[in-house]
């Protein structure tokens, strides 16, 4: 499936998105900005957790959300991940009445309108 | 440098009005303004203006006069207002002119905001994968804020019932009729912890402000209220802004801080020294976390300055009089110089029901994407 846009995450079973560091500040910012002479790509870690939440009850207006005309609420999040970022996202498979902050939660890719974008799951436990 | 006064206000009552336009709001306001002030349209010597999406301020010198007045347009999101009466405060401040007008007014289609990400320098799946909505914003920062200072949902209802109480006494407000507690907490849920009832809606509307030197204010015999200072700023590193895919993991302070101890500092007064504020309430929590930006609380004293009602218009700083922009909807260009013209009429006395007995001092604070704030401190 095509990505909703280039260079915002990698492929694979453990996908990571991508960042920019800032090559002057240190500064880590997501998206990776378009200016490489500045900012060098990195990968962020693919496991956070929740640092605020809401749900999205109403239907954006299209153009330009290119989400199913049938809404379901979704879940959106900032995601603390490590000590390097904190990164606006869709939430995948929490029950709503089960989000807090501070949740632990991994990326994964989300199939929205026919392209690939990213989103954070829950992560269970490991066994 | 000369002190600057407001010698005239004017506005078109906020809401909707078919038949219309925002332009047409915006004129009509100044003409108040001017009518106000007591002088007319050939006499303002510069002039700054501006909307969101009801067009250019400047062709509405068609409909005043052509008199080749000097009129700068002002586009600053919801600062647009404050940022023009920036504008016009200091042309004044600098000798530039004895006379400015400060306008700004708005028309908005029905339903959420729909801002185009290409205009904010973000990419284009930031809107389609549905991130791009200012209501998320509110909801994400307001929750975080909640867990770390224990503000509870029946105070953003508490906010919300405040509001449409002092709407029901303004005659430029839009909502009149109050809403009770229960049916505030038990409406339609937007954005988590959000009702319909605690978010503002999109509006029309359009103020005017005549800014004077002392000595024209004086020359003209007017009643004057002091501008003591407008303030804006654009924000620091590490604020939480609408519109951010990301966040620095190195928090800071938001616009408002900032922009507030400049305000404070350059009208020579403290926080306590304000009897009437009104700050950016474009939904519930905003106005919370707001009262402790501008530095009138700490950080989670609002859950007992609500529950005491210290908020209230008969509290000890009242604030957002007349309902704020939950009870006057946000025309995004009009609702900063709104806040100015209701401190104008509590200071001149003329507020009648939601009137703040001897208010001297009145504080006002817009805050706008993609991180903008502005503050003006008037006295009589």
């Amino acid at each position: 499936m095509q990505m909703i846009a280039e260079r915002l995450m990698t492929a694979g079973p453990t996908p990571q998105l991508v960042g920019g560091r800032d090559r002057l500040s240190g500064r880590i910012t997501f998206p990776l900005p378009a200016d490489e002479t500045r900012f060098e790509a990195i990968l962020l870690p693919s496991e956070g957790h929740i640092w605020t939440w809401t749900v999205q009850r109403f239907r954006p207006k299209s153009p330009p959300y290119v989400g199913p005309e049938a809404f379901e609420p979704f879940a959106i999040a900032y995601v603390q991940l490590g000590e390097l970022i904190i990164v606006e996202t869709r939430l995948t498979g929490f029950a709503f009445d089960t989000l807090k902050v501070g949740l632990p939660c991994r990326l994964v890719g989300e199939a929205l309108g026919g392209r690939l974008t990213f989103a954070f799951a829950p992560l269970e436990p490991r066994t | 440098m000369t002190d600057v006064c407001i010698i005239g206000a004017g506005i078109h009552p906020f809401g909707r009005t078919e038949g219309m336009s925002g332009l047409q709001q915006g004129v009509f306001a100044v003409r108040r303004a001017l009518a106000d002030s007591g002088i007319d349209w050939p006499d303002i010597e510069i002039a700054f203006g501006g909307s969101s999406a009801a067009g250019n301020a400047d062709t509405m010198v068609g409909e005043l006069g052509l008199t080749g007045v000097p009129f700068i347009n002002v586009a600053n999101g919801c600062a647009t207002g404050g940022s023009a009466l920036y504008g016009a405060f200091a042309a004044i401040k600098a000798g530039q002119a004895d006379l400015a007008l400060a306008v700004g007014f708005d028309k908005h289609p029905r339903g959420s905001f729909d801002p185009k990400p290409a205009d904010w320098g973000l990419p284009d799946w930031v809107g389609e994968t549905g991130l791009m909505l200012t209501t998320q914003f509110f909801a994400l920062k307001l929750r975080r804020y909640m867990e770390q200072f224990g503000i509870s949902e029946r105070t953003l209802g508490l906010i919300a019932e405040k509001a449409y109480g002092n709407g029901s006494l303004a005659p430029h407000s839009w909502r009149k009729t109050p809403v009770d507690l229960d049916t505030i907490l038990n409406s339609q849920m937007v954005n988590d912890p959000l009702t319909k009832y605690m978010f503002c809606s999109p509006a029309e509307g359009g103020v005017a402000l005549v800014l004077a030197s002392h000595s024209k204010a004086r020359a003209l015999g007017a009643t004057p209220v002091f501008l003591k200072t407008a303030t804006m700023r654009t924000r620091p590193p590490g604020s939480f802004e609408v519109f951010s895919p990301s966040l620095d993991i190195v928090r800071g302070p938001s616009p408002t801080v900032i922009a507030a101890k400049a305000a404070f500092e350059a009208a020579g007064i403290g926080p306590q020294d304000v009897d009437v504020a009104q700050l950016q309430d474009t939904e519930s929590g905003a106005e919370i976390m707001h009262m402790a930006e501008n530095g009138f609380c700490a950080d989670g004293e609002q859950e007992q300055w609500i529950a005491e009602g210290r908020t209230k218009i008969n509290g000890a700083l009242p604030v957002n009089t007349d309902g704020g922009c939950l009870a006057c909807g946000e025309p995004i260009g009009a609702s900063g110089l709104r806040q100015v013209f209701e401190n104008v009429i509590q200071l001149r006395g003329a507020a009648g029901a939601r009137q703040v007995p001897g208010a001297r001092t009145a504080y006002s604070h817009v805050y706008g994407a993609p991180g903008v704030s502005a503050i003006t401190i008037l006295q009589r």
